[in-house]
């Protein structure tokens, strides 16, 4: 039987005091697992943004996470407004975030742009309306 | 591979009585009490102190040298920690307890505060290259750089690559002593005053390879009645001059101080080893990019608070804002005012990831032990009570899978067990055979 470690997180809408503890519990579990620090940074970044979106655009969510031998996939999924034009939202600095999570300190349009960066396969299927789903895969071996 | 590791966090196992209290708030989870008794996992323990503070029982103790350990040097240079200052109230101020040292039997002191002082003027001009990456964290305290290296490997690169004001001072002192005297460089004996424990530590095993210059470490604790029985009798300041430090290199004993030195920026100052978690938590999730520099300390309220300190860290904190106070209003020692190159303060090598809370080698291995752990965690009750030695539900599952623990150190599972014997031992019938209910 090949070797799956497979976590669940409830991601709470709009709570910011827990936000992030998902990714924050991966990162532990794959620093325990002897993941390489730079893989660990990449994939708790970009399951952190994430997490954060879900958080702040889709009413909450959930994740789901597999790790196998080779690689991390993360599931975050939410039936919140979906994404109206994903190409746009793609681009750096480009944000629909409120006046209020600004002030927070999140929102600043590079959540999209830096789960791009830090994952090595990004695969984003959203509907208006209806909700996006996020899979980020990082391999850990290159 | 067999690694030796020296601490000078220890315990002292006949005032043990098997408590649970250390366990739990251990920031590395590197304590366990088996067979009635604190163990303290050596590969974890980061000399942090918390469980010195917290035993009821004060059978953690800090390891270090004891006071004699200075007569085996012909010269012998006393290195203040700033935080010794704080120990004794008004009326002893910093120059009658400087001068109590020499009156004490050292022949030269060498402030840490000045080196701090020289480490400050040197972070300025290490700030200053656009090549770091940012947030800076102080290196300052050991057990925050050793928390660093198991718990946030990504953060290392971050970390100040400038040597402590304790090593600065050791270093200089002794060349100073042997430029300005001419003392022979192997009569020198360097000690340092100690509040930390990790400090003692960092002497007797340093980072990686390194070699530190301080000869021996005496805590505070041992040296404040000797030198308050000397202010008391004597109560007056030696004539020989010595170089005071400034306001600044006095604060750094306190929360706050080391960074206060840094005029523009956004800088954090935070203390507590399980506040410094925290902020290290959001600095790997990229939230503290805004932040230029941290001065991050283990023990509550700075060095203070450290376990080898006598006096409240918040009364201490007192008596150190008068002396600083004291210090600004005289205007020759209001500014950090000497300067080295930062060249020879820079780490000549870094320091490195210690991963050991790794499962295993082989990552399929790990990721069965993983599962493992998920299950047997899954069957327990999740009380995090302690009663087995480990820290949380998930340690005990841990410690089963590593060969360190059983199942039946859970104190439920055990009644489980026992009930399910008791269950057989009714069952059996005149013949001794037992009849089991499933059949």
């Amino acid at each position: 039987m090949a070797s799956v470690v497979v976590r669940d997180y409830i991601i709470p809408a709009n709570d910011f005091t827990i936000a992030g503890e998902a990714s924050s519990n991966v990162r532990k579990i794959l620093s325990q697992l002897g993941v390489a620090p730079d893989i660990v940074k990449r994939t708790s970044i970009a399951m952190y943004e994430a997490e954060i979106n879900a958080v702040i655009h889709g009413n909450g969510g959930q994740a789901h996470v597999e790790i196998d031998e080779n690689k991390i996939v993360i599931t975050i999924s939410d039936q919140g407004p979906g994404i109206e034009d994903l190409e746009l939202a793609m681009q750096e600095g480009y944000s629909t975030a409120p006046d209020s999570i600004r002030e927070m300190g999140f929102g600043a349009g590079m959540g999209l742009s830096n789960m791009k960066k830090n994952s090595d396969i990004l695969d984003i299927k959203t509907a208006v309306n209806e909700g996006t789903t996020v899979n980020i895969t990082v391999f850990f071996k290159k | 591979m067999e690694q030796y590791y020296f601490h000078s966090v220890t315990l002292d196992k006949s005032k043990c009585k098997g408590c649970t209290n250390c366990i739990k708030y251990c920031p590395t989870e590197a304590i366990r009490v088996r067979n009635g008794k604190a163990v303290i996992i050596k590969e974890r323990c980061i000399d942090c102190g918390v469980c010195i503070r917290i035993c009821p029982y004060h059978a953690k103790k800090a390891v270090t040298d004891p006071l004699d350990i200075i007569k085996n040097y012909g010269y012998k240079i006393a290195l203040p920690a700033p935080t010794l200052y704080g120990q004794f109230g008004p009326g002893y101020s910093r120059e009658i307890i400087v001068s109590a040292l020499k009156l004490y039997g050292f022949d030269y002191v060498f402030e840490v505060a000045r080196a701090a002082e020289i480490v400050t003027n040197a972070t300025k001009c290490y700030m200053s290259n656009n090549d770091i990456k940012k947030p800076v964290i102080s290196s300052a305290c050991p057990a925050v750089v050793r928390f660093i290296q198991i718990r946030f490997p990504n953060l290392i690169d971050n970390l100040l690559r400038i040597e402590s004001p304790m090593e600065v001072a050791a270093a200089l002192s002794r060349q100073e002593v042997n430029e300005k005297y001419g003392i022979p460089l192997e009569k020198i004996g360097v000690f340092f005053i100690s509040p930390c424990a990790a400090k003692v530590t960092s002497v007797k095993a340093p980072y990686e390879n390194r070699v530190s210059n301080v000869d021996g470490v005496l805590s505070i604790k041992d040296i404040f009645l000797p030198l308050l029985d000397i202010m008391k009798k004597q109560g007056r300041i030696t004539k020989e001059p010595f170089s005071l430090s400034s306001a600044i290199g006095v604060s750094w004993a306190m929360t706050g101080g080391e960074s206060s030195a840094f005029k523009d920026g956004r800088r954090i100052a935070v203390h507590g080893i399980h506040n410094v978690n925290d902020i290290l938590e959001e600095a790997v999730k990229g939230n503290l990019d805004t932040i230029d520099y941290i001065e991050a300390l283990a023990c509550p309220e700075g060095c203070l608070g450290g376990p080898l300190a006598v006096e409240n860290p918040f009364i201490a904190k007192v008596n150190l804002i008068n002396e600083v106070e004291k210090i600004k209003m005289n205007q020759a020692h209001s500014v950090p005012h000497e300067h080295k190159d930062i060249k020879e303060l820079e780490w000549k090598s870094t320091v490195e990831y210690r991963p050991i809370m790794k499962l295993d080698d082989d990552m399929m291995k790990a990721l069965e032990k993983m599962n493992m752990i998920d299950q047997i965690t899954e069957s327990f009750p999740g009380l995090d009570c302690g009663a087995c030695g480990a820290p949380s539900c998930r340690a005990l599952a841990e410690d089963i899978v590593r060969g360190n623990a059983k199942e039946t150190d859970c104190i439920f599972k055990l009644r489980e067990k026992v009930n399910s014997i008791a269950h057989q031992l009714n069952q059996i019938d005149s013949t001794g055979s037992i009849n089991d209910d499933n059949q």
